[in-house]
């Protein structure tokens, strides 16, 4: 009899851990949604390969070795357009320190989008994401987003929405390679 | 643990109603409680009713009974339909702050709509959670019901003790000179009508139809099954609902495809049906109504991305598949996903001309295009003979000035200005306009020239969307097996007829069904055929009819019940 019930809690208790298990999974999902898609922080960086507005080609994989810091913007997006002089600025300290910028622009055209660099002196590789190709494959939401890749290619992490002028400083100390 | 030892020396587990050897009552409570109830689940224990122990069991107490499953459907339809009041957030302008907007349209229901979340009901966590303790109540309860029952049916015993077959609804006794011979006979007749009869001991079983008491059991199966495939849309790569708005000429990844497959739209046609081309009996119609959509294409071609290849405007060589003209309900169908003609938009705006004018004499000097998508990149329209306008500025979607500066919301060209600069040889420095839809101004000064818009070419906009769905066949099979469950059920029923030929030279008839009382008394009246016995009585019919039943008695039709 002893060993009956003991039978019967064991039963029960798989039963409803099976449930719960299942009904756990399911509310998570729904509640992160479509951010699970999203590429994140500890995930292998989709490699790209992208035309600069010189017409030189980018490949990410070539940057091996090398901090990346990715920025997705739009001209017609203000907060873009306000951290792109900061992020100059610290590319001028950090280029010779191993880590590059790659600005990509989401669908927008040849004229308006080296428009905008000029416009801002930008010397950082400025690539232009014609068919939103590399931005499906990082299933980028709004903009900008930037992601911090390290020299292992890793994504180490991944900002949406504006940044100060620090926290572009700091952002890029963090995926400065070891010398 | 309490046993319940039963007169006949069965040993009953604690919460058993009716002995499972002979069938007498064994409590007090059950003594009192109503046959059709007791007999609902055999008299067996429900084994929740009786432990409470841990906090396991009590969990298990609680989504085992059916009152506790009760309020959870009523809650959940509840919800169900406050979540119909109010357009839910998925159906609401995009661009729109969803607690504004609610609050704005609907008042202070909106914003108490808004705040207690039913903007988004169908997915949120609480309202999942509903739909889960559903669930969970479904299996536990059924569980704990469908297995007492499936043991209490299958090891039924012939024998019943007397006092079993008195409770039940169709009873009698009948005083006969060969009880056994009786017995013989109405249990031929009863394998006539297709019943199943067991012998022993002067006693007789007979039953027909148990599989349709497994008909809820089946039927709860096929909701968990549902369940189970509705759950599986959460994973990853099982079901892919997406928007692809694609214009005439472009190439666009399909998403949800993981950049395997793309998709370039070849063109997009809106007909409609006219007067004349088509059949005369739509012609009172169209002239009522206006013009109707009679066909919504887009011609594309689905293009497969080589395995291994990047993402980037670089790697776009890529060998066609097959071409189709997408129309609705005419999907266009590969690897499990599907696109479906949903939307469109026409007419957006593809290129603008503009022609340069000597304001005073009208003379033109020329006419240039530009391609609001791709603008000649460094901006310079030359016309010749030293005439040449150079775009400053291009705005696709203008909202304003800011600071003196023309801003653009977005890259879509819904509200499209422009900056120039006229170069012409008597003004080689260039006169600024600004030029806009119904709007033209000249912020450095009065100009000689102008620009006057020329001419507009404009392309249509595909909404496809992209569908994948892996969970159809289960939610199809859990259907069906719901269906099966309620058709099993519902069409048929269980009856089952026990006799006795007892010592005392008495024939004892005792009848149950789960439903359906009539068609059980039409079993027995054909079975009851040629004994000379009359059918048994239905005592609820009796009891129903107390006033009428005394007269029966009188005219003596009635058997002979005491």
């Amino acid at each position: 009899m002893q060993n009956k019930k003991k039978k019967r809690l064991v039963m029960r208790i798989s039963i409803l851990a099976v449930l719960l298990a299942a009904v756990s999974y399911t509310i998570y999902s729904s509640v992160v949604g479509e951010e699970r898609n999203l590429v994140k922080a500890g995930d292998q960086a989709p490699d790209f390969e992208l035309t600069d507005l010189n017409g030189d080609v980018h490949r990410l994989s070539d940057y091996e070795g090398k901090g990346v810091f990715l920025n997705f913007w739009g001209t017609w997006c203000k907060p873009c357009e306000k951290e792109m002089p900061y992020m100059e600025n610290q590319y001028q300290k950090f280029a010779d320190q191993g880590v590059e910028i790659i600005a990509v622009n989401v669908g927008e055209s040849q004229y308006k989008v080296s428009n905008f660099a000029n416009k801002y002196n930008l010397t950082f590789p400025v690539v232009r994401d014609e068919h939103k190709d590399v931005m499906d494959a990082y299933s980028i939401g709004p903009l900008p987003t930037t992601l911090l890749i390290s020299p292992e290619g890793e994504v180490t992490q991944v900002i949406t929405g504006e940044m100060s002028e620090e926290m572009i400083a700091s952002y890029m100390e963090s995926i400065k390679p070891e010398s | 643990m309490n046993e319940l030892v039963c007169k006949c020396g069965h040993v009953n587990k604690e919460g058993s109603e009716l002995c499972l050897q002979c069938g007498r009552t064994l409590t007090e409570q059950a003594e009192q409680r109503k046959t059709s109830d007791v007999m609902r689940y055999e008299g067996m224990a429900r084994r929740s009713q009786t432990y409470k122990r841990s906090v396991i069991d009590r969990i298990w107490n609680f989504f085992s009974s059916v009152k506790v499953g009760v309020w959870l459907i009523v809650i959940t339809l509840v919800a169900s339909a406050i979540g119909t009041i109010f357009p839910q957030e998925l159906f609401i302008p995009r661009n729109i702050d969803p607690a504004a907007y609610y609050e704005d349209r609907y008042g202070l229901a909106g914003k108490i709509y808004y705040v207690l979340g039913f903007h988004n009901l169908y997915g949120s966590w609480w309202y999942m959670l509903l739909i889960a303790a559903i669930g969970t109540s479904i299996i536990i309860a059924s569980l704990d019901r469908g297995v007492p029952l499936y043991k209490a049916l299958k090891n039924q015993r012939v024998e019943r003790h007397g006092s079993f077959l008195k409770r039940q609804r169709i009873y009698s006794e009948y005083v006969t000179d060969r009880p056994v011979e009786k017995l013989e006979e109405i249990g031929a007749g009863l394998e006539k009508k297709k019943y199943k009869i067991r012998k022993e001991n002067n006693h007789l079983l007979a039953e027909k139809g148990r599989f349709s008491r497994w008909g809820p059991y089946v039927n709860h199966t096929g909701l968990i099954i549902f369940l189970i495939g509705a759950m599986l849309r959460f994973v990853p790569g099982m079901y892919v609902d997406e928007q692809l708005w694609i214009r005439e000429g472009e190439t666009l990844n399909i998403p949800g495809t993981d950049q395997q497959y793309f998709l370039e739209n070849k063109g997009f046609t809106l007909e409609t049906y006219n007067e004349g081309q088509d059949s005369d009996v739509f012609d009172a119609t169209l002239q009522r109504v206006g013009p109707v959509a009679k066909n919504f294409q887009t011609d594309a071609v689905l293009y497969k991305r080589e395995e291994g290849d990047i993402a980037g405007s670089a790697n776009r060589e890529m060998e066609p598949l097959f071409e189709q003209p997408i129309q609705v309900n005419i999907p266009l169908k590969f690897d499990g996903f599907a696109l479906y003609q949903t939307d469109y938009i026409e007419n957006e705006f593809h290129t603008m001309s503009f022609t340069l004018e000597n304001k005073e004499t009208e003379e033109s000097f020329g006419q240039f295009t530009v391609d609001l998508f791709n603008p000649e990149q460094d901006g310079l329209y030359d016309l010749g003979n030293g005439y040449q306008v150079e775009m400053m500025g291009l705005y696709p979607d203008f909202s304003g000035f800011e600071d003196g500066e023309p801003q653009s919301a977005s890259p879509l060209p819904n509200n499209p200005a422009f900056l120039f600069k006229m170069i012409t040889p008597d003004k080689p420095d260039g006169e600024v306009a600004f030029i806009g839809i119904q709007q033209n101004l000249e912020p450095l000064g009065e100009n000689e020239y102008a620009l006057s818009f020329s001419g507009l070419e404009t392309r249509d906009v595909s909404g496809l969307t992209v569908r994948k769905d892996l969970t159809l066949w289960i939610l199809a099979l859990g259907g069906a097996i719901f269906m099966i469950g309620v058709v099993q059920g519902a069409y048929w029923n269980h009856r089952r007829v026990w006799l006795k030929a007892g010592e005392d030279g008495k024939l004892y008839v005792a009848g149950h069904t789960n439903k359906n009382w009539f068609g059980l008394k039409k079993d027995l009246s054909a079975s009851f055929e040629g004994t000379d016995l009359a059918i048994p009585e239905d005592h609820q019919e009796l009891k129903d009819s107390k006033g009428t039943a005394k007269e029966e008695q009188e005219r003596g039709t009635t058997g002979q019940h005491q």
